[in-house]
């Protein structure tokens, strides 16, 4: 895949529309230009040989099995919960409606 | 209408949810689990609501729980694993991404591959697993009249983080009522793992994936009891059908159970791009087991209830049909393991009494009133008496089946039946001038009695009625011998 359509009008197009981002025409193509440029640093990566290297999951990887006693402790109260919520109601935090009209 | 006859080309896949009702806390925080009829945004912390800088922390718990439901299912489980993001848009997904394991992209399921026997009237089936896997449950939508109606959807973040453990089917259930089966064993083994109480309200989720062989499928959501299961599936394959025998194109499609109106509407749902772009959770460490911890956890696990169907048969030599019915409800066969243990004089007709009363008039009588035997004060012992009673011909059966609603309550029978004055008599005196009685009024039934020594029982009967079921049949039977005789 050459680096011009790694970036694709339709690959903006379809990101954005998974990020909830609606986009402007100029936006679009200033973002182009930057996801291509930081694609391209990260393609540096394939100068090296890792053909024998095994992929890395998480970079702790000898840290295992972090557990935690099934303990209950006390959480936040309703009003701590919702401070920062800008949309709430009747102890709810409020969102839009989640179906189309 | 179509009525479906064949159930043959059906295919039908599910995939169910079960919160792990047993566990104290929420997966990957302390938050308690018991939020059931709290107020909403009460049982929640910053690492349940998805605060920026808050870190999950894995119960250890779950992945114990997790590991005995893949050992009782013969899952193949994963000795080594991590979990991923799935990312995606919805108000009860406070963080943006749903914590959760994949099977793809280098992940593992918790568990792969396992069965479930279910009965079918041919025979036996085995239903097979795809895998097991544990993940997060969203938080509650709650919407001001119908979810298509309501200007606004308001979260309840109580329920969010909550350990759920999701179990795929392979495509082989043929038949509703084959769903229902498979389910009602799954909740027996859930119960026997005593990992979760599946009749609390919300516990368990169920998408169904059903088609007709050779045309598209749709994916069935929101189906929140296993009984509505079987409804929602026949309510969809009749719908299938009837697009199929009008020639229109049934289109692959996500539909919804409305459980008011028991019907499968398509919704289109906002901004809904089907890529969930996984990737492994960085904020938690992989998980690592060891051969010895899952030995030690396999050694731990209770029979299944397959196991003590057959002991049930051996040991105290039931029907295959009646061991079936008592091992299905883990609280029945340990209350009936109980009784027929308390009496050491018991023997296969005592068992065989115990089982009858068990899964008749008691289980009636838990039905009716929609509740489990270990929420009422019925003791083994008080059953125990009960059989003793009827045995000794000290009670008739018919005063037993009366009793039974105030036993289920928590009142000793021998206290019933003196209260009620209900019991055996013996009297000897008392019981002559019965019979005496009832010989005077019933000449008929003493000249049918020379040539049919049968009508005898009707006199027995009779003396019954006198007394209200309290005489003694034995002594009855020989008082009016005796007066016939004479």
């Amino acid at each position: 895949m050459s680096k011009k359509e790694e970036f694709s009008q339709e690959t903006i197009d379809y990101i954005s529309k998974l990020a909830l981002l609606e986009l402007t025409d100029a936006e679009k193509k200033d973002l182009s230009t930057q996801l291509n440029d930081i694609i391209s640093y990260f393609h540096k990566l394939d100068d090296l040989d890792t053909s024998n290297v095994p992929p890395t999951r998480h970079p702790l990887e000898n840290i295992k099995n972090v557990y935690r006693n099934d303990i209950p402790t006390e959480g936040l109260s309703n009003e701590e919960a919702l401070q920062n919520a800008p949309h709430k109601k009747e102890g709810f935090f409020k969102a839009p409606k989640i179906l189309k009209d | 209408m179509i009525i479906v006859t064949s159930h043959d080309n059906i295919i039908i896949g599910l995939e169910i949810h079960v919160q792990l009702t047993k566990l104290k806390t929420k997966l990957f925080c302390s938050c308690s689990s018991k939020y059931r009829g709290a107020e909403p945004n009460t049982y929640v912390c910053p690492i349940c609501i998805g605060l920026p800088g808050s870190l999950p922390v894995l119960n250890e718990k779950a992945v114990e729980f997790a590991m005995k439901l893949a050992i009782a299912l013969g899952c193949k489980i994963n000795k080594s694993m991590y979990f991923f993001r799935k990312n995606y848009f919805y108000p009860d997904l406070p963080k943006g991404f749903q914590i959760t394991q994949y099977n793809k992209a280098g992940g593992k399921a918790f568990g792969d591959g396992g069965k479930v026997i279910i009965k079918k009237k041919s025979g036996k089936k085995e239903i097979l697993l795809n895998r097991i896997h544990i993940e997060e449950d969203p938080g509650r939508l709650v919407h001001k009249g119908s979810i298509v109606s309501s200007p606004y959807t308001l979260v309840d973040y109580n329920r969010s983080g909550v350990c759920l453990i999701e179990i795929v089917t392979e495509p082989v259930i043929n038949s509703p009522e084959e769903a229902r089966e498979f389910l009602n064993q799954l909740k027996s083994i859930i119960q026997y793992c005593g990992i979760a109480d599946l009749d609390l309200e919300g516990s368990v989720r169920v998408d169904a994936n059903i088609s007709i062989k050779g045309h598209a499928r749709s994916e069935i959501k929101n189906i929140n009891s296993f009984k509505e299961v079987q409804r929602a599936l026949k309510w969809e394959i009749r719908r299938q059908k009837n697009f199929i025998k009008r020639n229109k194109l049934l289109k692959q499609e996500t539909r919804h159970w409305d459980d008011s109106r028991r019907v499968t509407v398509g919704l289109r749902s906002k901004e809904f791009e089907k890529d969930y772009r996984y990737f492994p959770e960085q904020d938690l460490v992989p998980i690592e087991l060891k051969k010895s911890y899952i030995e030690k956890i396999k050694n731990y696990l209770p029979e299944m209830p397959n196991a003590r169907m057959k002991r049930f048969q051996n040991q105290y030599g039931l029907s295959e049909f009646d061991s079936e019915i008592l091992v299905m409800d883990k609280d029945i066969a340990d209350f009936y393991e109980e009784a027929v243990n308390s009496e050491k004089d018991f023997e296969s007709k005592e068992y065989k009494l115990l089982c009858n009363w068990l899964k008749g008039d008691i289980s009636r009588w838990l039905n009716l009133q929609n509740k489990k035997i270990t929420d009422t004060d019925l003791t083994p012992i008080q059953v125990v008496n009960l059989v003793k009673l009827i045995e000794e011909g000290r009670i008739t059966g018919k005063i037993a089946k009366s009793v039974i609603g105030d036993m289920m309550l928590g009142t000793p029978i021998k206290k019933i039946l003196k209260q009620q004055g209900k019991k055996r008599i013996a009297d000897e005196e008392k019981l002559s001038s019965i019979c005496k009685k009832v010989i005077q009024e019933n000449s008929e039934i003493i000249k049918d009695y020379k040539t049919n020594p049968r009508a005898l029982e009707a006199l027995i009967g009779k003396c019954m009625k006198e007394t209200h079921g309290q005489a003694d049949p034995k002594i009855t039977r020989k008082l009016l011998l005796e007066y016939i005789e004479k």
